[in-house]
């Protein structure tokens, strides 16, 4: 065993400069806020890689199995003999992966910010953000009990909610937050009821007690199969509800309309908290959950199909977007549906896992891809200060550090070997191709357009046209005046992605990271993996052609297909769906009479009974006059009351 | 003459607290209102004596009681004359209708 107790510090490290920062911040030292955040993460970072290097390589393993070690456990609500909510830590191969990527991304995105962020009145808010959003994210992986998960779940949806509405004089980011915040809130509805099924069931809230339960032939796993709920029977509808919270943060279609909006909060942060680290958290619940979703092969397909659907609609979309951080969006959208449908192709242990072990991977290389994509396109806004793609092109000479990564990175989604993105994407179409074969068309599909949109992206912002500075922009800037690249603060970061995009590929995930702990033999088929590839090589050079050059093809082609482009390009109309949902359904038909009778009723009740107190005063009034006299009358009435009663009746 | 029975005296008694009482409750002036009460105390000062004669003719309770009353009235003299020169001097009157600021 190793020695467990520091790893608490982990989490704690970004706890403590959260409440520092947040406290002492702002008034003494604004100065130095983004330097402390970074340093205490720094040395986080340095705790997770030697909790890594202890969990992987010394005393992980168990006659060469990786066995889940339970940290610490602390009992925090007791509320029976079995039940309780814990405070406590778990390793396993995906959480010791997880607190490496948050700690990682984490630390890039703050020393990215020192630079991005350098300007800002208000960084020390930001950075105490930040800190809190570690946090949270670290608490979250490091959970050993299902209601601690949701307690952080909560917390890294306040902090994305704090972050999204950073610029809150503008409407369109308070607006933003406000969507992220409820449509999260409103898949957390199903994750709390999907909890309490489970945990009924089962009988405790620790994760490695309900999994247990639920897996082996016990009298909760027989329990929660014979009741039913409308033909399902309850552990489907358990994990489903479950899955539902995971698809709200993790952006699946139908509850992926936030995220798009939520690009309104500052770059840095939609690097790490909407691309790299918290999206990704409805993955790592599922995956977390994942030895009891394989006892139910109903949840893992609705997993399967709404992630493949999803994966398929975002890259549709992303196609037709003109604002860059949208067409990541989206694109973070399409690939976290990859990573969950390749979960619910895979199946618990062996050979069968592989979809597990290939969506966890996938997850690790796509964090380091994606946000280097983000902190580029963050260095391309920062140097032209607008969003839109028309107001970029040519900036490959001017900026050729952000020009080279961005490259990287693209060749990374796009999964062209030797980048991350082709193994991890591999890995997910052998798994999709075992399983189901209109899984794997629908992904090979997708793995096609996400080249074409990636490099439609590239081809806009670096080649196109002659870059001409434009007069008007959005931050406020009253001229523009043309200056260098960006600082080394927010180019060293990505240069450290762009490495690491190109090595964490040849990380031997299959030996680390698997369903069952047991090491995987990855098998390499230069056919099979020739054939995604050329499809991807054949986009690559699509998008060159139609938009290396400036012309008038692209504009051409989006009339011919004139239904079509419209309607992805207005996102398919979901928000409009949502709108209509909301305003006129449900604010007509259940918020009026609602309203109604809070009004007439609820109100009313109340308002009469306020009057007749009112009125009955008001007569009373009068009784006390301040004529010493009248008060005698009384008095002396009252007496003589009395005494009749006492002498007539009483005897 | 005969014997004066408990009767005569409580009737004398009876009398004097209802006078007290018409004149507390007619008179405007609040020096003869504060007679009036004294009125009333006294009738019941001679309700005690007299039981105490009539019934337990070898106690001294409502002797000393008597005397008791007689000092608070004294002292509730006091205290009221006070009030009324103050209430003079706020309203350069003592007549009770016009004290009838305490209301509501």
């Amino acid at each position: 065993m190793l020695d467990t107790k520091y790893i608490a510090l982990i989490p704690l490290l970004p706890l403590i400069t959260f409440f520092v920062i947040a406290l002492f911040g702002k008034n003494y030292f604004p100065k130095y806020c983004g330097l402390l955040g970074t340093v205490s993460l720094v040395a986080s970072l340095i705790l997770s890689a030697t909790v890594a290097y202890q969990y992987f390589f010394v005393a992980g393993q168990v006659n060469g199995v990786y066995q889940p070690i339970i940290a610490f456990k602390y009992a925090w609500l007791q509320f029976s003999q079995n039940i309780s909510i814990d405070m406590g830590i778990i390793l396993d191969p995906i959480s010791v992966m997880m607190i490496i990527v948050v700690t990682f991304v984490s630390t890039m995105v703050h020393i990215y910010s020192l630079g991005y962020m350098h300007d800002d009145p208000r960084r020390a808010t930001f950075f105490s953000f930040l800190s809190l959003f570690t946090f949270s994210m670290l608490g979250l992986v490091l959970s050993s009990n299902i209601f601690q998960i949701y307690m952080f779940w909560e917390l890294v949806g306040v902090s994305s909610y704090l972050l999204i509405g950073f610029y809150y004089d503008r409407p369109s980011a308070v607006a933003a937050a406000k969507k992220a915040f409820i449509v999260t809130r409103f898949a957390d509805l199903g994750f709390l009821v999907g909890i309490l099924i489970l945990a009924f069931y089962s009988g405790t809230l620790d994760f490695q007690t309900l999994i247990y339960r639920l897996t082996n032939n016990t009298d909760s796993l027989q329990n929660i199969c014979a009741a039913s709920f409308m033909g399902v029977s309850a552990l489907t509808w358990g994990l489903v509800l479950v899955f539902m919270g995971g698809a709200g943060k993790s952006a699946m279609f139908p509850l992926h309309v936030w995220l798009p909006d939520a690009m309104e909060g500052p770059t840095p942060v939609s690097a790490l908290i909407h691309a790299a680290t918290m999206v990704v958290a409805g993955v790592y619940l599922v995956a977390r959950l994942f030895p009891v979703f394989s006892y139910c092969p109903a949840a893992l397909d609705v997993v399967m199909y709404v992630g493949a659907f999803s994966s398929l609609f975002a890259a549709i979309v992303a196609c037709t977007q003109t604002d860059i951080k949208r067409v990541l969006a989206y694109s973070t959208m399409s690939q976290i549906g990859y990573m969950m449908f390749a979960l619910g192709v895979a199946r618990y242990g062996g050979e069968s896992g592989l979809g597990y072990m290939a969506a966890m991977f996938h997850l690790f290389t796509h964090a380091m891809f994606k946000a280097l994509l983000f902190l580029g396109a963050g260095a391309v806004i920062h140097y032209v200060h607008s969003n839109e793609m028309k107001d970029m092109g040519g900036l490959r000479k001017l900026m050729p550090v952000t020009h080279l990564t961005f490259l990287i990175a693209c060749l990374a989604i796009a999964g062209i070997p030797p980048f991350a993105g082709f193994f991890s994407k591999e890995e997910i179409l052998t798994a999709a191709f075992n399983h189901n074969k209109i899984i794997f068309g629908v992904a090979v599909l997708t793995a096609a357009i996400t080249a074409f949109y990636m490099f439609r992206l590239f081809f806009s912002i670096f080649y196109n046209k002659e870059y001409k500075p434009h007069e008007h922009d959005d931050h406020g800037h009253d001229t523009h005046t043309p200056h260098g690249e960006a600082p080394f603060s927010m180019l060293g970061p990505l240069l450290i992605l762009g490495i690491c995009s190109i090595a964490a590929g040849f990380i031997p995930f299959g030996h680390l990271v698997t369903s069952d702990g047991k090491p995987l033999e990855t098998e390499f088929h230069l056919g099979f993996a020739a054939g995604p590839v050329i499809l991807a090589l054949i986009s690559i050079v699509l998008a060159f052609v139609l938009y290396r050059k400036q012309s008038a093809v692209p504009d051409r082609i989006s009339n011919a297909l004139k239904g079509i482009y419209r309607a992805a390009y207005r996102k398919f109309y979901i928000d409009e769906v949502y709108l209509f949902i909301t305003k006129k359904l449900i604010f007509n038909l259940v918020g009026k009479p609602a309203a109604w009778i809070d009004k007439n009723i609820v109100n009313g009740a109340i308002n009469t009974s306020a009057t007749v107190t009112e009125n009955l005063s008001e007569t009373l009034r009068p009784v006390q006059s301040g004529k010493l006299q009248q008060y005698a009358i009384y008095f002396f009435a009252g007496v003589l009351l009395f005494a009749v009663l006492f002498i007539y009746l009483w005897v | 003459m005969n014997n004066i029975g408990l009767e005569h005296i409580l009737f004398v008694s009876i009398a004097l607290f209802f006078i007290g009482c018409y004149g507390f409750m007619t008179r405007r002036n609040l020096i003869t209102m504060l007679m009036s009460v004294e009125l009333v105390l006294n009738s019941v000062n001679i309700n005690f004596i007299a039981f105490n004669k009539y019934l337990f003719a070898g106690k001294l309770d409502g002797v000393f009681f008597t005397i008791f009353i007689i000092t608070i009235a004294a002292a509730e003299a006091a205290v009221a004359i006070a009030i009324i020169i103050n209430l003079y001097r706020h309203y350069k009157s003592i007549d009770v209708e016009d004290a009838d600021q305490m209301r509501f």
